[in-house]
């Protein structure tokens, strides 16, 4: 796993881009273009998270509010100051980063449940700020009148212009995920995973891995913030709400959390099933989702990336 | 309508405080129980007292079974459900981590969550209150009689579990387990019963927790996350694991969230707890009456 091979890169990214003019020709699909549009969003908080709790063991059920700080900083500075989007969505990281500091730094020290906990009690308390500081964030109501991106005059202004664009930022940021996982931050985080003492002993400097992986994490979900908030023009606060913290879990639980590959299938699988294929649940798909999470947990430790490696144990037996 | 005094309107406060203080301390009280036994949290403990007021209300208000057997009956129905728990979602993970059994049990609240919306629908339900709800005024106090039901359920809890881990031998094999798993199946006792028999037990609490908040808050099928965040506030600020300070913890984070509520901003009451939970993580994990050393042992 260490090593993760280029082709299946190049092919996924291929795929990708000729996705939307496949589903254009296929009516039944056509709107599958503006579903990957979420798909890709959800696929770079699950990146970071994928990175966080799979590969330095540490648990995050707050990440919503990392998605959320993104998203309202893009909102406010560009509805109310008038500032340039890009702009907007670096300030947004920066702040993101500096959140992830102030509560990772003493959080980082917690194992396990405490860390759990804490992070859930981060991502409750900024859920409660976005609904409670009314004439910043619009309260409840939300906010409308985010502006679209555009880049030198090209707008992207249509789902599949979009969709290059936050699949573009997808890609990058897949790369740039192996690149830590193979660097020797990356075998410092295995090293934690495996045995905080153990590494500690061999003199990797803790703290400073599990804060630089956390803020990456962050930095990814302000990211995906900025970039929701600009596409669908609006937001409000229940988009980044526990349930949301809890369904980012989900996926890179149900994709598997030890593989990056894994973050994509879940934040696939789990996106389609939300915006698509669990409508008939309606409300009810909250059943779905816990039954899915606790099946993997039982049965699939490595998700669906663990599959082929279990049926292959079944023919070597 | 009267002018309510300042210092009367700080005891109604604490009063309240205290009342939904209690219910935090019965949560804490059962995350404790189990993860004495077993090292985890269990984060669908919430979800009990959530079912223990929904099921009351069926039992009571649908049925109309008088509150003497409505009571029993609900314990009974959540308590399988805190059984069923362990049976086929804790004891089948094969590789159990502090993180898998952390998203199982987060897995088992939604769905439980899920299933009470699917049952109950999302409308909030009221039960009668035990006896009455004719005020009592004190010291310029509105006091519903309910109050004293809570604090009263509180107190028995905390004399019957003192009784039940000092002085019978299933209580004390339980603390055993608690102190060492591997020592305590040496000595001969069936730890994985001792497993089922504190989600059985931390259960029972919740859906005592349930059945007596309901006359006063209400009870609908989503609150079961904030309880169980709030509760293991109270844990944790008492010092998790450690009984008392379940109780000391629940009733200190009920009058914290109550001033909060009342004299800061009352938006922001479910935030002043778990600011208090987050505070008490950053600086003194072990809490009030937690051991230091203790928390290190603890496998995490």
């Amino acid at each position: 796993m260490l090593r993760i091979a280029k082709l299946p890169i190049a092919i996924f990214a291929v795929l990708i881009i000729l996705f939307p003019w496949v589903a254009r020709e296929i009516p039944a699909i056509d709107h599958y273009t503006d579903i990957m549009v979420f798909v890709g969003i959800y696929c770079l908080i699950t990146l970071g998270l994928c990175i966080l709790m799979g590969y330095a063991g540490q648990i995050s059920i707050g990440h919503a509010a990392f998605f959320g700080i993104g998203a309202y900083v893009s909102a406010i500075l560009t509805v109310r100051f008038g500032i340039n989007p890009w702009a907007c969505m670096l300030i947004g990281t920066a702040v993101s980063s500096a959140v992830a500091v102030l509560v990772g730094a003493p959080s980082l020290k917690l194992k396990g449940h405490y860390l759990a906990m804490a992070t859930l009690a981060f991502g409750i308390v900024i859920f409660i700020i976005f609904n409670e500081e009314i004439e910043w964030t619009g309260g409840p109501d939300g906010m409308s009148g985010i502006p679209g991106l555009s880049l030198f005059g090209f707008a992207f202004d249509s789902a599949e212009k979009y969709y290059y664009l936050v699949w573009s930022f997808v890609i990058l940021a897949f790369i740039f995920t192996i690149n830590i996982i193979q660097s020797g931050t990356g075998r410092a985080l295995r090293a934690i995973h495996a045995s905080e003492p153990a590494a500690g002993a061999m003199g990797v400097n803790i703290s400073k891995y599990k804060i630089i992986v956390f803020v990456y994490s962050a930095v990814l979900a302000s990211l995906a913030g900025s970039l929701y908030a600009h596409y669908l023009n609006f937001i409000n606060p229940s988009t980044f709400d526990l349930f949301f913290s809890i369904k980012l879990v989900i996926m890179i639980a149900l994709g598997g959390m030890h593989n990056l590959w894994g973050a994509i299938i879940g934040s696939g699988i789990i996106t389609f099933l939300s915006y698509e294929w669990l409508h008939y649940f309606e409300e009810f798909e909250v059943i779905v989702y816990g039954a899915i999470l606790l099946l993997v947990t039982v049965f699939l430790p490595n998700g669906l990336v663990g599959v082929p490696g279990i049926v292959k144990g079944w023919f070597r037996r | 309508m009267e002018t309510i005094s300042f210092a009367g309107q700080l005891f109604q406060y604490l009063i309240t405080g205290l009342t939904v203080g209690s219910i935090y301390a019965m949560v804490a009280v059962g995350f404790n129980i189990i993860y004495n036994v077993t090292d985890i949290i269990n984060f669908a403990q919430g979800e009990f007292v959530m079912l223990g007021g929904l099921i009351m209300v069926f039992f009571h208000v649908a049925v109309g079974l008088p509150l003497i057997l409505a009571f029993p009956s609900t314990v009974i129905l959540v308590t399988a459900v805190g059984i069923l728990i362990d049976r086929l979602a804790i004891r089948p993970i094969r590789r159990p981590s502090v993180l898998t059994l952390i998203i199982a049990t987060i897995a088992l609240s939604i769905l439980i969550k899920g299933a009470a919306m699917f049952i109950w629908g999302k409308d909030p339900y009221d039960l009668p209150a035990f006896s009455g709800r004719n005020p009592i005024n004190f010291i310029g106090a509105v006091i519903q009689p309910q109050y004293f039901w809570v604090f009263g359920f509180l107190v028995f809890i905390a004399v019957a579990l003192t009784f039940f881990f000092d002085r019978t031998i299933i209580g004390k094999a339980m603390s055993a387990c608690a102190d060492n798993p591997d020592a305590a199946s040496l000595v001969g006792i069936d730890v994985k019963r001792m497993v089922l028999l504190s989600f059985a037990l931390s259960a029972a609490i919740g859906a005592i927790a349930g059945i007596v908040i309901t006359p006063i808050s209400l009870m609908e099928y989503d609150r079961g996350a904030m309880l169980a965040v709030k509760g293991f506030g109270a844990a944790i600020l008492g010092g998790l694991g450690s009984f008392p300070g379940a109780i000391i913890g629940g009733l200190i984070l009920g009058s914290i969230e109550s001033f909060g509520a009342g004299l800061v901003h009352s938006g922001y009451k479910d935030a002043f707890a778990l600011i208090v939970l987050m505070a008490v993580l950053f600086f003194k994990p072990s809490g009030i009456l937690g051991d230091i050393e203790i928390s290190k042992i603890k496998r995490f």
